[in-house]
Parts: C-alpha cells; sequence; structure tokens
C-alpha cells in the first residue's frame, strides 16, 4: 500500500511459495497416480513425473484381483471388503457408545463421573504398544484371535475414548436448563437424550463418524498384530503387496493398490473435509 | 452443574447414568490400566512365547539397554522426532501465515495442503518409496534433467533411511499444523496487525513480537500432539524402509513389534513398551495437567 511496487512483489512471493508448497503436497498423489496407468516398460524408460503415454488399466486390474500379497494372490479385493466388515460395526458402535457417554459425562454427572472422564482422556494418549500383548492373550482366550470379529471389538474398546471425548465436549455446549425443564416435565433420561440431543447432534455424528472412519479405515498396527491369513485389514494387505518380492517389482501395480487402499479416506476428505478437519483438531487439542 | 443430584428415590432411571457408564468404565478400566499393569508385571519376568511368571527384576530393562538394535531405535527417535517436529512447525507455521493474507484460493490450497492427512501411512510409505526409489524415481529424474551423477539413494543408505522417514512425516503431518496455526491466526484481531503496522514496525516484525507470543498454546499444542505422533511412529517405518537397511531405521515402536511378535521375545517386548510408555508420559502429564488448569481459570 506505501509503496505499490513492492506490495506487489510481496504478493508474488508469497503466491509463489503457495503454490510451490501446493505442488509439492500434490506431488506423491500425482506420481502414484500416473506410475499405476502406465506399463512396467514405461516406467523403466521414462521417468516419475511423465504422463503415461499410453494409459493402460493393467496395474488397477492386477492390484484389485490377482495381485500376491504374501502366498495368496487374489489381489486387494478381498481385503478392501475385510476393511468394510472391520471398519462399519465398529464406527457404528464406537459412535453411539460415545454419544450416550458424552451425554452422561456431560449432563449427568456423579460422584467419580469426572474422574472417569479424566482417566479415559488419559486413555486417548496411551501408546498402544503398551496394551498389545495383553489384548492378544485376551482375544485369544474369547477364541477371536484372527477374526474380524476381534478386530472389531478392538477398535471400538481404544475408539470410544475419543468418541465419548468428542460428544461431551459438544454436548457440553448444550444448555443444562433445557435437561431440567424437560425433567419437570417429567421426561426421562433417554426421552431426553431422544428429543433434546439427537435433533442437534448431527454435526457431532458427522465428526465422529468421519474421524473414526478415517483411524480405522487406515490402522495398521492393530491389524497387522491382530489379524491372521484371510482376514487382514487393507492397509496390511497393501504393505505385503509391496514388500513381497516375487518376480519382478511392479511399481504401477504397488501405486494402483496405494491409490485403492486411500480412495475411501480421500473421497471422504473431499466430499466433506471441513467436518474432517473439525475432527482432526477437536481429537488433538482437546475441544 | 449437575442434574441429577437433586434428592430423589433410587429408582431404575435415577441409576441409568451410572448403568450407561458402566460397561464403558468397566472395559476402560480393563483394557487400559489393567493392561498397563499387565504389560509393567510382564516386563519383569522372563517370559518368551508365553508369558510366565518368574520375577528376575529388572533383567529384561537391562537386556534392553545392552540391546543395539534398541540404542538405535532411541537414537533414531531422537533424530526423527526433532526433524520432524521443528519442520512440520517451521513449515505449518510459515504456510498458515502465508494463508492468512487474504489468499484468493484459500480454501482449495488448504484443502492441498492438508489431504496427505486423511491417507494411512502405509499408503504415505508406499507412495514415498517409489518416489525415493534409487534407480527409477527422483535419481533417475534428475540425471535425465541432464545431471548424469547426481545421486539419491537415501533409502538404501544405513546412515541416511531415517530422513526419508522424516521427509514423509513431514509431508504427511505438516499440513495439519498449518490447520491448527490457521485456526489460531483466525482468533487474533486484525487491529492488533494494523496497530504495531502504524506504529512502524514491518509485518515480519509485527509477527515477530506481537502474533506469535499470542500463538505460544498452539505451538504448546502442536509440540506435543507431534511428539506423540513421532513416539507412536509405527506404519510409515514398516511401509516405507521396513526398519532398513538392516535395521538402520527402526523407530522403537518397530522394535517392540518385532520382539514381541516375531522373535518371541515377550519379556523385551514388555519392557520396550514400558519406556515407551514412560515416553509419553513425560510429555502428557504436564500438558493434560496444564490444559486442565487452564480449562478451570478460563471458563
Amino acid at each position: 500500500m506505501v509503496a505499490n511496487r513492492s506490495f506487489n512483489l510481496g504478493r508474488l512471493f508469497i503466491y509463489g511459495c503457495l503454490l510451490a508448497f501446493a505442488l509439492f503436497y500434490l506431488a506423491p498423489l500425482y506420481v502414484m497416480l500416473t506410475t499405476s496407468f502406465k506399463d512396467i516398460e514405461e516406467i523403466r524408460s521414462g521417468n516419475l513425473l511423465a504422463l503415461p503415454q499410453d494409459p493402460t488399466l493393467y496395474a488397477w486390474i492386477k492390484a484389485w484381483s490377482s495381485a500376491c500379497t504374501g502366498s495368496e494372490c487374489q489381489g486387494l479385493a478381498p481385503f478392501f471388503m475385510n476393511s468394510v466388515k472391520i471398519v462399519v460395526p465398529a464406527v457404528i458402535l464406537s459412535t453411539v457408545i460415545g454419544a450416550l457417554n458424552g451425554y452422561v459425562l456431560s449432563k449427568w454427572r456423579f460422584r467419580g463421573s469426572d474422574l472417569m472422564f479424566g482417566m479415559l482422556l488419559f486413555g486417548c494418549f496411551i501408546p498402544f504398544q503398551v496394551i498389545l500383548l495383553p489384548m492378544a492373550r485376551l482375544l485369544a482366550e474369547l477364541g477371536l484371535a484372527n477374526t474380524v470379529t476381534g478386530l472389531v471389538l478392538v477398535h471400538v474398546i481404544y475408539g470410544v475414548a475419543f468418541t465419548t471425548l468428542f460428544f461431551r465436549n459438544f454436548y457440553v455446549s448444550v444448555p443444562t436448563e433445557l435437561v431440567k425443564a424437560a425433567q419437570l416435565d417429567g421426561a426421562s433420561f433417554f426421552q431426553i437424550f431422544r428429543h433434546i440431543f439427537l435433533p442437534v447432534s448431527l454435526p457431532i455424528f458427522t465428526v465422529t463418524i468421519i474421524w473414526q472412519f478415517t483411524q480405522i479405515w487406515n490402522d495398521f498396527l492393530f491389524g497387522v498384530v491382530y489379524s491372521g491369513p484371510g482376514t487382514q485389514p487393507i492397509t496390511v494387505a497393501l504393505n505385503n503387496l509391496v514388500n513381497t518380492s516375487m518376480g519382478g517389482k511392479e511399481y504401477n501395480v504397488d501405486m494402483a493398490a496405494a491409490v485403492i487402499a486411500a480412495l475411501p479416506t480421500l473421497l471422504v476428505y473431499i466430499f466433506a473435509g471441513k467436518y474432517f478437519v473439525r475432527g482432526l483438531t477437536a481429537g488433538a487439542v482437546k475441544g | 452443574m449437575s442434574v441429577s443430584k437433586a434428592k430423589k428415590p433410587m429408582t431404575l432411571e435415577s441409576l441409568l447414568p451410572k448403568i450407561v457408564l458402566a460397561p464403558t468404565t468397566a472395559v476402560m478400566l480393563v483394557c487400559m490400566y489393567g493392561f498397563m499393569i499387565w504389560t509393567g508385571a510382564l516386563s519383569f519376568t522372563k517370559s518368551r512365547m508365553l508369558p510366565q511368571w518368574d520375577f528376575v527384576g529388572f533383567d529384561q530393562y537391562a537386556k534392553l539397554f545392552a540391546n543395539p538394535r534398541w540404542d538405535v531405535a532411541l537414537n533414531n527417535l531422537v533424530v526423527f522426532g526433532v526433524l520432524f517436529i521443528a519442520v512440520s512447525l517451521l513449515l505449518g507455521l510459515f504456510l498458515a501465515i502465508l494463508l492468512d493474507q487474504k489468499i484468493r484460493l484459500e480454501g482449495t490450497l488448504r484443502t492441498i495442503y492438508l489431504y496427505p492427512m486423511a491417507v494411512s501411512f502405509v499408503v504415505t510409505g508406499t507412495a514415498w518409496k517409489w518416489i525415493l526409489n534409487p534407480g527409477l524415481g527422483l535419481e533417475k529424474l534428475v540425471r535425465d534433467l541432464g545431471f548424469e551423477n547426481f545421486e539419491f539413494r537415501w533409502l538404501v543408505e544405513q546412515d541416511m533411511a531415517i530422513y526419508t522417514i522424516v521427509i514423509a512425516a513431514v509431508w504427511q503431518s505438516s499440513g495439519f499444523v498449518m490447520a491448527m496455526f490457521l485456526a489460531g491466526l483466525r482468533g487474533v484481531d486484525d487491529s492488533l496487525i494494523k496497530a504495531a503496522e502504524i506504529d512502524g514496525a514491518s509485518k515480519m516484525k509485527a509477527y515477530w513480537y506481537v502474533i506469535l507470543p499470542i500463538l505460544r498454546p498452539v505451538f504448546f499444542s502442536a509440540i506435543v500432539i507431534l511428539s506423540h505422533i513421532a513416539i507412536k511412529s509405527f506404519d510409515l517405518v514398516q511401509a516405507l524402509t521396513g526398519g532398513g537397511p538392516g535395521y538402520a531405521s527402526d523407530l522403537p515402536a518397530n522394535f517392540m513389534y518385532t520382539y514381541a511378535f516375531n522373535r518371541a521375545q515377550m519379556g523385551v517386548g514388555a519392557s520396550s513398551a514400558m519406556i515407551m510408555l514412560m515416553g509419553v508420559l513425560a510429555i502428557i502429564v504436564p500438558y493434560l495437567y496444564s490444559e486442565l488448569r487452564g480449562g478451570k481459570n478460563g471458563r
């Protein structure tokens, strides 16, 4: 504003930097996509950034239906389905439990409930390595070792800390007077939840579901420890596919597989980014 | 505060809040705190394949710290942690400040910076493994540009592999730090900068002396979150380097996994997990303490 020229130079610098970094963040996605449409010959002769000369779906088809992930060679399809079977019940259960917990912890506090909340909050931070071994024992005792059900259980148990935190921090802002008034009118615990809390809960349900979906879909640690042949989630299968060294390395298949594994959460992010970011900040910073 | 405090006879209805919370409380006590204690106890036994309860004091810890592989993992954690946190903070702050200059397309740019956060570390590792591939990746790209002697093979170099983890982790998490700082900046009153500028300070100085101090809490939170990510990092290493070459890029979480589940050395695995827990505690306890106290004062 003072001197117009330096002002413009400054703006140019700002936009230049922002654009350069946009390219930095986009580059891996670009490389993954272009590589996945090349054939292996083109990968060897061309370079990383070149567009595919002769786009082919070969890598995608192989990644989905016939690539080897260890001793089996059925592609990612069955593991994609495993992930779906793990994610759907785990997200629903942990979200519902979290909503009820949050409702109690925000509006029906009793002696000890704050302590319980504190302990649960702390649980969000523990490194899962300290529970891996005993949890493996428990799953074995329950006959759930290497099963999809076992993985659902684990994700629900350790996801509830987060979902409770989300709902509790959201419900705290619902006026307590509303609850009191409803109580005077004779409304019950569940009626109040159903008629006062549920109707305003859409945003927090969205945030929580997206958060849980992303967390569980992207999980690798629980997946690799608690799954067996045939029940692995997609992240574990992807890792096996990439690190299986049978025959020549097919980078195009690796990349197609990576995109397939990333696609569900990427789509959620693209279509519901606002809620995703809210979940990140709520989950990370404590509301 | 609490609604349920009104004096009423004990009815099922009045017990409902406790009943609703009971399962979570029980599961939490067993599966978080109970398991923590279980692992702690296990770390004092000589368990290998299966848990067994012959207590051997600190033997496993002694073994752990005598293990060169654990030494490498701890060193890597320091190198990785410091670089990952520092670079993510600087980059995140830099981008947030730039984005805060009334930028066109701000929404689009934010979306681009943040999307890696939606992707799993395994995917990130796979992508970067290909990009950093010696022979066909970045190295070849630069050579094709005419720099024929260009070498970039960190992925397979003992001393450098850990830095590839830093690159990929920064790529994945710095957008998130940007979002935190941007949210913080949006909370700062514009007139503060204007006032500083009227007083003759350059924009740079205004940020340095006026805005950054206000953003202190954001720095604090970001550092806690990033160090938490660093200590728990596992998937990225597994996917990008597999801990290799050899075990040169192992982090403690990878060490724990290898010993507890692949090498049937439960005692060593448990003791390494306990060390990780203590590392997290050292960061989280002061943080939660100040957060909870701050919350009470603030509200």
